[in-house]
């Protein structure tokens, strides 16, 4: 381990946090947005069965497999695919699944006095959202979705099965040229758990100061 | 695409051979995780700080680290140590050590919510030690956390893919290996999909089926 390879683990660090990040910014509308819509269309019969079909199956296949399937599929089917966008979209369509659940159950748990309340006021549907659910929605939800980015880095090193050079990738490199592979996996593995100490961290400021500014959450 | 899902069929027994690894694997971590993480919510709820600190240390500590490099470490680092393994046998300590911090930590929550006078209650009878652990404090607790532990069971699932980086030849290797050797990453991998997706709805089915069994019990 040199001074060089710490710094490729810490470059690689860079791209793993980039990554999920990149996903997570996608990912939470989208499941926000299929969430609204599985709450709102419960009885549309084709549209929400097919989102809650999405969720299942995301939700019990392993990320290795996802990006597997997306990094290799999707070039058979006519659709060029390179490693970095693939390893995105495998992110971020595991990412919204999870966040559907998430805002699904905070939709669900909503109070429905409020909702009536604001649509005897006169509000539209929609600002009644904007102004009165999701105000509550989301500080409801904090705790669950800092959970959710936390596992989709833990769930991360799949991407280096399609040769992104993350903080995984990295490591198995260093190992490679080294033919010491236990240290950069150690380096490594402290990597992960500063990125995701920090966040649990962060969770656990932010959660406190929301009580004192808007009451119970 | 129907040629595809063909070829995956004519050779169905490679994945169902990868599906059997996985759900071998699974079973037995899960069950060897489920006993060290009793062991370790009892430290967890020690009363010696000696005890108690260091085992939260390490919970916590695990739970911040991804899978893959604790498989990483253990299939690379134990040899080092001398201690020799077959890939598979390295994936499955690796999934068992890993999942056991998450138990630990789900049974403290469990034990924890537990009402205080029932244990009260256990030590005027004349229950100690082990045996109230055994007969007292962990029938309740499990029962209590059944889902949770269904959910465990689930990522336990989708963990294990991650061993086909380490060449275990579970369902995600299997997959792999009949995609590259003619060329069907669809069909091979959405076979794959499908299969992990009714391991974990069976777990859920079984959990909902046991807590119905449960509700006369509690």
């Amino acid at each position: 381990m040199t001074f060089y390879n710490l710094l490729s683990l810490l470059q690689g660090a860079a791209i793993t946090v980039a990554l999920s990040l990149i996903g997570i910014v996608i990912g939470v509308p989208l499941g926000l947005g299929l969430g609204l819509a599985l709450v709102r269309w419960a009885k549309v019969p084709v549209l929400s069965r097919a989102i809650a079909a999405y969720v299942s199956v995301l939700r019990a296949t392993p990320m290795v497999t996802l990006a597997l399937l997306i990094f290799f599929a999707l070039p058979n089917v006519g659709i060029p695919i390179d490693p970095i966008p693939a390893a995105i979209l495998t992110l971020t369509l595991n990412t919204a699944a999870f966040n559907c659940e998430i805002w699904r159950a905070a939709l669900n748990d909503f109070p429905k006095a409020q909702i009536e309340a604001a649509a005897a006021s006169g509000m539209s549907p929609s600002l009644a959202f904007r102004r009165i659910v999701f105000p509550q929605l989301w500080r409801t939800s904090l705790p669950a979705l800092v959970n959710e980015v936390t596992l989709l880095i833990k769930a991360s090193p799949a991407i280096a099965v399609l040769g992104v050079v993350d903080i995984t990738r990295a490591a198995v490199r260093i190992g490679a040229q080294t033919y010491e592979p236990v240290p950069p996996f150690l380096v490594a593995t402290v990597l992960y758990f500063i990125v995701v100490f920090v966040l649990v961290r962060i969770q656990r400021t932010i959660e406190p100061a929301l009580v004192r500014k808007y009451g119970v959450a | 695409m129907t040629h595809e899902f063909a070829i995956v069929w004519a050779h169905r027994d490679r994945l169902f051979a990868g599906l059997a690894n996985t759900v071998g694997l699974v079973v037995l971590s899960s069950a060897i995780a489920l006993l060290l993480g009793a062991v370790l919510a009892s430290a967890l709820m020690s009363q010696s700080r000696a005890v108690q600190r260091p085992t939260q240390w390490l919970v916590d500590g695990m739970r911040c680290v991804p899978f893959l490099l604790l498989a990483y470490i253990v299939y690379y680092g134990l040899p080092e140590l001398g201690i020799r393994f077959d890939n598979w046998t390295a994936g499955l300590c690796a999934l068992a050590i890993y999942n056991a911090a998450y138990i630990g930590e789900i049974l403290r929550g469990g034990w924890a919510s537990l009402p205080s006078g029932y244990i009260d209650a256990a030590h005027a009878t004349g229950f100690h030690g082990a045996t109230l652990y055994r007969r007292i404090i962990l029938p309740p607790v499990i029962l209590a956390v059944g889902p949770v532990l269904g959910n465990q069971m689930i990522q336990i699932i989708k963990d294990s893919a991650f061993l086909m980086i380490i060449a275990v030849p579970e369902l995600t290797h299997a997959a792999s290996s009949i995609q590259s050797t003619y060329y069907v990453p669809f069909a091979a991998f959405i076979a794959a999909v499908a299969l992990y997706w009714a391991l974990c709805r069976v777990v859920e089915l079984s959990v909902a089926w046991l807590e119905r069994r449960a509700q006369p019990r509690r």
